[in-house]
């Protein structure tokens, strides 16, 4: 099963490769690993993502409770909850493919955010799903590069993750 | 009080009650060493391998349960320690280990001694620190030392770049009072509700077992557990680490579980349908094939490390706690209780395990004309009247001694349980001396062990400790050399200790007193020789049986009623 686990931490150096060591050391799956500062910056917020059976997603949230600068932790996945990830894509945009890349931006709801004669840049933002279509809607020939963030997670209600 | 960087740790110590550090001094710690020169508050222990610094800390922090404290310097000092700080990370041992760092300047330019110590020692510390700042220096002591001794105790390394301790710079110097993080607040109270659930479980048993481990001896529980089990009339069992929290001696004791436990003990463990698990951590040495552990068991876990919980075996009734404090609510529900215990299943069960028993497990040649290991152990006991601190090294004559020494008091049996680094036995010694120095302190070991940190013989000399060594020397590799009989043919690859020096003359030049004991007959009246040295360390070479072999023994990844008691035994 696929988890996010949102987690409040302090923000210190060390701290992030407490949490990637601990992922390598117990021979977890880490898919992906976001982090940076809050509106607090004594504190930050890492959003991870990983995949495991009930009894291995326990341990994980366990052990990762156990590091002294982890602050708090949540278990998205438990409740309803939006994730959002950013993609930077660099396609080829050339005379006859132009307009058609265009309106795929559009139907997607990205932006071009830099033009060439011959190649556009997409900022397009969404859950990881919607991200994978517009790749596949691209021919894989025009795609040049592909930068993602992975996902950011915030739980849904008037609840928050914080001290 | 304005003081320097290097003053402010050695005031740091002593803030915190610290009454020895063992240490190697280096290039990156000499402004400490100056400030530890220049007052006598905190006493120096000066080792010869900075391995020997931690292990020596650790025993200390066993024998007395306050934290043991190591200097080491940066780079070599610093990778040097890893071995004795995993030791401890893995037994959770309370200890701050100081390590010297390069000039924070030079951080990250390959520097002379550099290593990154933060991130060696990540995977085996509880926490660690680098002090970026000498202003940081009192408040991440205060810090290193309250991670260390609370919750499930650990190790913590303070990282301390040299020009932290410079002696030019001075600042305003305060110990803190107190500490408290928000990221770190460990749960000591037991949730009452489940603790309610736990008493009913256990008297509605009709075979109950209590499988205790170190965490009894680590949260001084002992008293509280022995009550608890002799009220009940409970049958109980210990994991190696928690040798001596209930006395051995005691008829409702089983013995020691797992790999190298009694009969009756893993018979029980097959058998039970309540086991209640009390700071032990359900190690595989203990529950063999995971599939098959207490098959028909109900499982009470109590544990202050909410990540021991369900971690290798599925609990159903967990208590995340102080394990003391638990046992004393756990007490008192049971005084307010009005459900009684089925006495007579208790009963049958009682004289079901001493069916078991009667098959004499631990039983061994005694008619031998060679000097067994076990006998050696015996007659140890017998010779100190179990009342001595026995500090061990790793393989069978670790085993023997759990199995044979007989503890009825914590603290008493010090040993390396979750990593099994040999050479620990020595060196911790040398700390428990420190902290007992009236006591009786013994080192079990072998010729293959011994070897790996037997420098620290020095050590003894220069501070006058008057260890006992009894050293069982098989010729081989003993645990080694039985697997390598079990499940190798025979093939002894590598597991003879051959050119081994004459250990007698090696204990005199470094101005103890050797012994070489190959009778039988002898082995009683030269240890009381021994012991009568009372200011002496004195070296015993005890040549025992080199073809025994430690039994009962379930092998690797069997369950627990799958047991070979002797080279005859089938399996039972």
């Amino acid at each position: 099963m696929r988890h996010i686990i949102s987690i409040l931490m302090e923000n210190e150096s060390g701290a992030l490769s407490r949490v990637a060591g601990l992922f390598s050391a117990r021979g977890y799956n880490i898919e992906s690993l976001t982090v940076a500062p809050t509106e607090d910056p004594s504190l930050s917020r890492m959003t991870l993502v990983t995949r495991g059976n009930e009894e291995i997603i326990e341990q994980i949230t366990k052990q990762l409770n156990k590091l002294v600068e982890i602050v708090k932790l949540l278990d998205l996945s438990e409740g309803a909850h939006i994730e959002r990830e950013m993609m930077l894509v660099k396609i080829k945009a050339e005379k006859g493919n132009r307009e058609e890349m265009k309106r795929l931006v559009d139907i997607f709801r990205g932006r071009i955010i830099d033009v060439t004669d011959t190649s556009y840049i997409v900022e397009m933002t969404g859950d990881g799903d919607k991200l994978d279509a517009f790749i596949k809607a691209v021919h894989e020939d025009l795609v040049v590069e592909v930068v993602r963030t992975g996902p950011s997670g915030i739980a849904r209600g008037a609840k928050g993750l914080s001290l | 009080m304005e003081l320097s960087g290097s003053e402010i740790v050695v005031q740091c110590l002593k803030d915190e009650g610290v009454e020895y550090v063992f240490g190697y001094p280096g290039g990156a710690v000499l402004h400490i060493y100056d400030a530890i020169f220049k007052q006598d508050d905190v006493k120096h222990i000066l080792v010869r391998h900075e391995q020997g610094a931690t292990h020596a800390a650790d025993g200390y922090a066993r024998a007395t349960g306050r934290p043991g404290v190591a200097l080491v310097t940066s780079g070599p000092g610093a990778t040097n320690a890893v071995t004795g700080i995993a030791t401890a990370y893995m037994d959770s041992i309370p200890m701050v280990v100081l390590t010297g760092q390069v000039p924070s300047p030079f951080i990250g330019s390959d520097a002379f001694q550099e290593v990154d110590t933060v991130g060696i020692t990540r995977p085996c510390v509880k926490h660690n620190f680098l002090v970026k700042d000498v202003r940081d220096l009192a408040e991440t002591f205060k810090k290193a030392f309250y991670i260390a001794t609370s919750g499930r105790p650990g190790p913590v390394v303070i990282d301390i770049p040299k020009d932290i301790t410079d002696p030019g710079v001075k600042i305003p110097y305060e110990y803190p009072k107190k500490v408290s993080m928000r990221s770190y607040n460990p749960v000591t109270k037991g949730h009452s509700g489940q603790i309610k659930k736990a008493v009913g479980m256990i008297l509605a048993a009709k075979r109950p077992v209590v499988y205790s481990g170190g965490g009894v001896v680590l949260g001084n529980a002992s008293e509280s557990l022995t009550e608890l089990v002799r009220q009940l009339g409970l049958p109980i069992t210990s994991t190696l680490m928690g040798l001596g929290a209930y006395p051995s001696s005691d008829k409702q004791f089983l013995g020691m579980l797992g790999m190298h436990g009694t009969y009756e003990a893993n018979m029980a463990m097959h058998g039970t349908d309540v086991l209640i698990a009390i700071g032990a951590r359900f190690d595989d040495r203990i529950t063999g094939h995971v599939e098959r552990f207490c098959p028909d068991a109900t499982i009470i876990h109590i544990d202050i490390d909410p990540s021991s919980i369900s971690k290798n075996v599925r609990v159903d009734v967990p208590i995340v706690g102080a394990v003391d404090q638990v046992l004393q609510n756990m007490l008192k529900v049971l005084k307010e209780s009005n459900s009684k215990q089925d006495k007579n299943a208790l009963e049958e069960w009682w004289q079901q395990i001493e069916q078991w028993r009667n098959k004499q497990c631990l039983r061994y040649d005694k008619k031998s004309k060679l000097i067994k290991p076990q006998y050696a152990l015996e007659v140890l006991h017998k010779v100190t009247n179990g009342d001595a601190y026995v500090c061990s090294d790793v393989g069978q004559h670790q085993m023997f001694a759990a199995q044979f020494y007989g503890f009825d008091k914590p603290r008493r049996w010090i040993n390396s349980g979750g990593l099994g680094t040999m050479g620990f036995g020595l060196p911790a010694a040398m700390g428990v001396k420190m902290a007992h120095p009236d006591a009786e302190v013994v080192v079990v070991t072998s010729e293959a062990s011994i070897q790996m940190c037997i420098q620290e013989l020095a050590t003894c000399t220069q501070h006058s400790l008057p260890l006992k060594i009894m050293m069982l020397n098989n010729g081989y590799m003993g645990m080694v050399r039985q697997w390598q009989e079990f499940f190798y043919e025979s093939r002894y690859s590598h597991s003879t200790v051959e050119s081994t020096p004459d250990f007698v003359k090696l204990a005199e030049s470094y101005g103890h007193v050797g012994m070489r004991i190959e009778n039988k007959d002898d082995l009683e009246s030269a240890m009381r020789e021994a012991f009568a040295m009372k200011d002496r360390l004195v070296f015993m070479d005890v040549v025992i049986d080199p073809d025994e072999n430690v039994y009962p023994m379930i092998e690797a990844g069997k369950a627990h009623n799958e047991m070979y008691l002797s080279p005859e035994s089938e399996l039972v």
